[in-house]
């Protein structure tokens, strides 16, 4: 996994509240075995017509938009299903961290699995940051993981809370499995007590 | 020691490691995988030269992908979807997992298929890579979707890496009225929190009206957690959950049940135990609902109108009024005055046999209106064998019903059973989202029997016309 350590940048603005992963990556495009490729059907039903023409009103199809690395959305961000091709499609498209009031779980777990920040910020930031981003190449924002701030196109900064151990695998693109294959003696031992006490498992 | 909750006791029970910031290594007693998030997963492990570490803890089935017409021995004409259960078939038998594959008469949902099985049993930590895993926790088992990074953590080294949840009550108190089912309270809980009130939350449903539901109805409930936006659902086990449970095939046997029962009768909320939120909704003030929009918390009781976007605040403002534009709706408009193209009954939320019951019995004897296109989806073979021994699917096929085969169907709409652009459909499933079932289709979430009430008048019905 890419280490994430600071962007600096246009945010694209989608307002729209419960974007759901319906919308971020529609079905037709789950039946992928592989994660890569994804980024050309991201937002697919909004990007582009029923020929695939793009649609020039949406957001990431305006030209300051095209090759944005953060998204500012409406509360609710991902929210739907536990696909994993929504982040995948994200991070294939080059989006590396979206910006909201809320996220749903599953979803934003998973964003730290793929190299994305997910940021939840109270609603009059995320304004202030939706106010820049509509203001296209006239505002760039930073987003700075190490210190936890994001600084506006003013130069307010805003700083934002994240898992000390999310943000620790995201600066280091550290893979879970291979920290967790490291306790593997406790994982023996649970297996032990749990195969006595519960046999039936 | 402070008294504890249900899943406070679940989450003990399975920590394996805990580290200074909290966060936990938790032990997965199941892992339910299905076609359409794991093959990447598995390649990781190819990759990776890794083994599953628990082949026996872990159940596949292929459900989103399959076809559900009667001629379906006859392959997935869609390459895609072909290679994708094959993949599946592939993977199931390389790494010595447990699994049902098409040709099976006990392939059906994932979700439908653990249960029925007897895989999933109270106490346990459950995962899948897919949302409605909270179906599961209706046994008292903490379940919860993942994402496939996560599937393949599962696989590798059967934990879960997690930091836990807050606790959230959610009572419904008393009795429900006539043709209010399990879909209405759980539509209910949905309409009151919003999609996201449950984020952050593990959900405990309780009082006497959740009390009373049958295991089909609690998985219901529980099955919709995750529109609400939990991390899961729980209902405490009871002498419901053991007799549903008991004799099923991976259920445990003997010495080992009585080992069993004894320690899930200690599965419960103690007197006194903290939440960080409760809800209580009386049951006699729950009615029938639908919802009108594309989002599962745009839902009302069936004798409303259509909102307007001015009813509401903030940015669903404009989510309502996009709402209301792509289903074709006029504010205002009785929602018993909306006509219906499709019934769809189906799904892990109202796909078993108590749910066919349901609409069976609006059905018997009738006709469904000329013209409307009408189909059965049964959660799994079993289920469809049940409700043929049971007489129900003559009383499908004579009301101008198709009857299917097992599978996800029009839930999601990844096989060809989908609806066409403005088509609209009343829909036993559990998304109404913008293309959930079609490409520009309008979906209306509602219970098994007014969706066969929708059938037979051609128009969204209050369920209570007919009783
Ligand atoms: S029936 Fe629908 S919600 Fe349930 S697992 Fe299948 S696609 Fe998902």
């Amino acid at each position: 996994m890419d280490k994430f350590e600071k962007l600096h940048g246009i945010a694209a603005p989608m307002p729209l509240v419960n974007i759901d992963t319906d919308m971020i990556i529609p079905k037709v495009f789950l039946k992928t075995i592989k994660r890569s490729g994804l980024g050309v059907n991201l937002f697919d039903e909004m990007r582009y017509d029923r020929e695939g023409n793009e649609l020039p009103d949406f957001v990431l199809n305006k030209p300051q938009y095209r090759n944005t690395q953060i998204l500012v959305a409406g509360d609710n961000f991902g929210c739907g299903s536990s696909r994993e091709h929504a982040p995948w499609a994200i991070a294939d498209f080059g989006i590396k961290c979206v910006i909201s009031t809320s996220f749903a779980d599953i979803f934003y777990n998973n964003c730290f699995k793929n190299g994305i920040l997910p940021i939840v910020l109270e609603q009059h930031h995320v304004d202030l940051i939706m106010e820049d981003a509509g203001k296209g190449e006239n505002a760039r924002i930073t987003v700075h993981l190490e210190t936890q701030e994001i600084t506006t196109s003013d130069g307010e900064v805003i700083a934002f809370e994240v898992d000390a151990f999310k943000k620790h695998c995201l600066l280091h693109g550290l893979d879970d499995i291979g920290l967790t294959m490291e306790k593997e003696t406790h994982i023996d031992a649970f297996e032990d007590h749990h195969g006595t006490h519960r046999p039936w498992v | 020691m402070s008294p504890k909750t249900l899943y406070d006791k679940i989450w003990d029970a399975h920590v394996v490691h805990e580290a200074d910031d909290g966060t936990c290594l938790l032990y997965i007693d199941r892992h339910l995988v299905h076609e359409v998030t794991s093959p990447q997963a598995f390649e990781g492990l190819r990759m990776a030269g890794r083994p599953v570490r628990a082949p026996e803890k872990t159940i596949a089935v292929p459900d989103h992908n399959v076809p559900t017409t009667l001629d379906r021995e006859k392959g997935i004409d869609n390459e895609e979807s072909r290679i994708q259960v094959e993949a599946l078939d592939k993977n199931a038998k390389d790494f010595g997992i447990h699994y049902y594959p098409v040709s099976d008469v006990r392939q059906g949902i994932v979700h439908i298929v653990g249960p029925e099985q007897g895989w999933t049993l109270p106490g346990m930590t459950v995962v899948c890579g897919d949302s409605h895993t909270a179906t599961h926790g209706a046994f008292g088992a903490l379940a919860h979707g993942i994402g496939t990074s996560e599937v393949e953590h599962v696989l590798a080294t059967q934990t879960l890496i997690q930091k836990k949840s807050k606790n959230m009550k959610v009572e419904i108190t008393g009795q429900l009225n006539p043709g209010v089912t399990a879909k209405d309270i759980t539509l209910a809980v949905i309409g009151e929190t919003g999609t996201a009130g449950g984020t952050g939350y593990v959900i405990e449903y309780c009082g006497e009206a959740i009390q009373a539901l049958s295991m089909e109805g609690r998985m219901t409930v529980c099955n919709m957690a995750i529109e609400g936006g939990a991390r899961a659902g729980l209902i405490a086990p009871d002498q419901t959950t053991y007799d549903y449970v008991k004799g099923r095939a991976h259920a445990p046997k003997g010495a080992q049940w009585e080992a069993a029962l004894n320690w899930w009768k200690t599965l419960f909320t103690e007197d006194g135990a903290h939440f960080d939120k409760v809800v209580t909704i009386k049951g006699e003030d729950i009615q029938p609902v639908v919802t009108w929009g594309t989002s599962p918390e745009d839902v009302l009781p069936i004798t409303a109108s259509v909102p307007s976007p001015e009813d509401f605040e903030g940015g669903k403002i404009d989510a309502a009024r996009r709402s209301i534009e792509y289903m074709g709706l006029t504010p205002g408009q009785k929602l018993t005055d909306i006509e219906i193209d499709t019934v769809f009954i189906g799904s892990c939320t109202n796909g078993r046999i108590e749910d066919l019951r349901a609409a069976a019995e609006v059905l018997k004897g009738k006709k469904v209106k000329d013209g409307m296109r009408a189909m059965v989806v049964p959660g799994s073979g079993l289920v469809r064998a049940q409700a043929e021994e049971e007489g129900l699917a003559d009383v499908f096929r004579d009301a101008g019903f198709e009857w299917r085969l097992a599978g996800c169907s029009m839930c999601l709409a990844m096989n060809p059973d989908q609806l066409s652009e403005g088509e609209r459909c009343a829909s036993t499933s559990n998304r109404n989202f913008e293309g959930r079932q079609g490409y520009k289709g309008r979906t209306h979430l509602v219970s098994p029997a007014m969706a066969a009430a929708a059938a037979l008048t051609g128009h969204l019905t209050d369920i209570r016309d007919l009783i």
